[in-house]
């Protein structure tokens, strides 16, 4: 894992000063709420429904178990004792005091914490693979390469006040976790010629206008990496609309400009960045890369797996994956208990979660963008321990990618921004189709949940998405089919007319009917709503 | 009538007018008429507030109930944590905001 140098503790430390200053001069009058709203975004403090809500950056996801537990502190001392994990791998507190900010991010630097650029109209939090480091298939660790690219970006003073909010992911896999093209730049590293690079696509998102990121480069060396991210975010920032808050993102530039005349003009760009010498040394990347070596694995272990105790086979089938190194298993632990709050984990769950870590899995977490947790390397023959500890938490949920696996916004409960609440959908849907055996007949599907048309719930990625919206004062939900965030993406379609609260969880009782009769074998209900098409859909729902 | 409501500076609380202060209850709350702006204006002038605006509500045996389902959800507390609500040990209290 990366590790501060004395530069990363002295910026998160002077910046803690700074914005201490900054709340005292807020709470004394000397600045408006006009001047200060724009400070405190950039420190990741929002004012929403019921308090202020401070948003915690995990770079990429990955945390160590102290940090983990100091999650878990700041939820009990500051907060009333949960957090909730989002869906750009972050953390966010719903009852944050003003008064007691700067004392929290001080807690937070010296576990190398921060919250820097995670609002605001900058370079957002850099995602990626929840599985780096740990998947058989990725061609290098993305990790590396998103710190770099979370150092270069954090404060760069030309991208500080962008048109509109950027957000970047990097996986190194053909198995997209994360992603990758709904974001506005997506880099997918590949091996060419024995050399790594990037594969760049740039201009998707969701949102109220959801695009695909188009491919507008093959492979940029990783020598340069740098300078042509730096091209693509100075085009955008010299041609990208600030007339029009919803016209701002860089999806709607590219898709005015044309995806080649977009990718011309950074390259126009990049060849004079490249004589600047703006591209770091090799030895910055080694020095970045060396931290993130691979555990000391055993070798040559066994890889069996005693299924005797029937609910932790169906936890290993659904929750455990494969991991490079024989022997080890990569573990999802689930937040979305049937019936719980999606994302969400109380203080005492956290702790349990650090402690397994630091038994467990070389000391390491990760937070996956559809609000899950991760022990990336833990033994195989340690499985059993780890999810009996997991069960006594209330953590050992065995759904991932099923239905009740369902990412889910904050909606009206708690965000000032919603149309609808999001939550309690989610619940419902969980407890209706959550039952043992149900949800594993109807295997992996995709389900997400938004409370308005900005989409941090992912609906339009979802293989059913669900959008509440206001219609006269009531909370409606559309239902949408046929999305996906994963290595096949595509973008949902809205079925017809939306619904009340029951009335989406009937519909989706439908939808999934037809998918049951209709299902070819072999596949999923994605597979079987692309071969027959909306209309059977559309049919058993509106008949 | 016409209710105004904002959040604590320092905590963040919800808090509505009541016509000398402000309340964390908005059973507590009275009708700013036309008022509202102006009052405001004042009240976060002198940083006793933060967001102030101004809400339909109708008049209830009970107090005043805000039009929007999202004041009202901000008058009680999440519908989906009961117990971090104003109103914890009440089960029926969720039903006032649907």
């Amino acid at each position: 894992m990366y590790r501060y140098d004395q530069y990363d503790q002295a910026i998160v430390d002077t910046r803690v000063e700074e914005f201490r200053d900054q709340v005292q001069r807020r709470l004394s009058g000397a600045l408006s709420e006009d001047q200060f709203k724009p400070l405190r975004l950039m420190n990741g403090l929002y004012l929403q429904l019921h308090a202020y809500m401070l948003r915690v950056a995990v770079p990429y996801g990955t945390l160590n178990s102290r940090q983990m537990r100091m999650l878990g502190h700041v939820a009990r001392k500051y907060d009333r004792g949960y957090g909730h994990f989002t869906t750009r791998q972050n953390i966010q507190f719903n009852w944050i005091k003003l008064e007691d900010a700067p004392d929290i991010l001080a807690e937070l630097a010296t576990a190398q914490m921060h919250a820097i650029q995670t609002s605001g109209n900058c370079i957002r939090n850099i995602s990626s693979d929840q599985f780096a480091g740990a998947a058989a298939d990725e061609v290098t660790d993305p990790r590396p390469w998103a710190e770099l690219i979370r150092q270069w970006s954090t404060f760069h003073p030309e991208f500080t006040y962008l048109p509109r909010k950027f957000k970047l992911a990097v996986i190194a896999s053909d198995t997209d976790r994360a992603a990758m093209r709904l974001h506005d730049i997506g880099i997918q590293l590949v091996a060419r010629d024995g050399q790594i690079g990037a594969r760049v696509f740039a201009g998707g998102g969701m949102g109220r206008t959801p695009m695909i990121a188009p491919e507008i480069n093959s492979f940029v060396p990783a020598s340069e990496i740098l300078s042509y991210l730096e091209a693509c975010l100075r085009v955008y920032n010299r041609h990208g609309r600030r007339d029009n808050i919803y016209k701002a993102r860089i999806k709607i530039l590219i898709h005015a400009l044309g995806a080649d005349e977009y990718a011309r003009q950074v390259a126009e760009e990049h060849a004079g960045l490249k004589t600047l010498d703006l591209d770091p040394p090799a030895a910055e990347l080694e020095r970045i890369t060396a931290m993130f070596g691979a555990p000391a694995f055993e070798r040559d272990l066994p890889s069996h797996i005693d299924r005797n105790d029937p609910d932790f086979a169906v936890w290993v089938d659904q929750n455990v994956s494969a991991h490079k190194q024989p022997g080890y298993s990569v573990v999802t632990i689930s937040l979305k208990p049937i019936g719980g709050i999606p994302g969400d984990a109380s203080a005492d769950q956290i702790d349990v979660m650090a402690d397994l870590a630091e038994r467990y899995s070389f000391d390491e977490l990760r937070v996956t963008h559809a609000q899950n947790i991760v022990l990336p390397h833990v033994l195989t023959r340690d499985l059993y321990a780890i999810w009996t500890a997991l069960r006594e938490a209330g953590l050992a949920e065995a759904n991932l990618d099923l239905i009740s696996d369902i990412i889910a916004c904050p909606g009206l409960d708690y965000c000032a921004l919603a149309n609808a609440r999001s939550i309690p959908v989610a619940q419902k849907i969980a407890k209706r189709f959550g039952q043992a055996g149900r949800q594993q007949e109807l295997g992996e599907l995709k389900l997400k949940i938004s409370g308005c048309i900005n989409a941090c719930g992912h609906h339009h990625a979802g293989h059913i998405g669900i959008l509440g919206v206001d219609k006269k004062g009531t909370e409606n939900f559309q239902l949408l089919l046929g999305g996906s965030g994963a290595e096949d993406v595509s973008l949902a379609k809205i079925t017809g007319p939306g619904f009340d609260e029951d009335g989406v969880v009937e519909a989706i009782e439908k939808v999934t009917d037809v998918y049951l009769a209709q299902r070819q074998t072999g596949e999923r209900f994605l597979d079987t709503y692309r071969r027959l098409g909306m209309e059977p859909f559309k049919e058993a729902i509106y008949g | 009538m016409k209710l105004l409501t904002g959040n604590d500076l320092a905590t963040g609380d919800v808090v509505w007018w009541t016509g000398r202060d402000w309340s964390r209850h908005v059973e507590d709350a009275s009708d700013v008429a036309d008022g509202g702006e102006s009052i405001a204006r004042a009240e976060e002038g002198a940083r006793r507030v933060t967001g102030p605006y101004v809400i339909d509500a109708t008049s209830t045996p009970e107090g005043p109930r805000p039009a929007h389902i999202k004041d009202r959800i901000r008058a009680l507390g999440p519908t989906v944590r009961p117990d971090l609500t104003l109103k914890p040990a009440d089960p029926s209290a969720g039903d006032w905001i649907i």
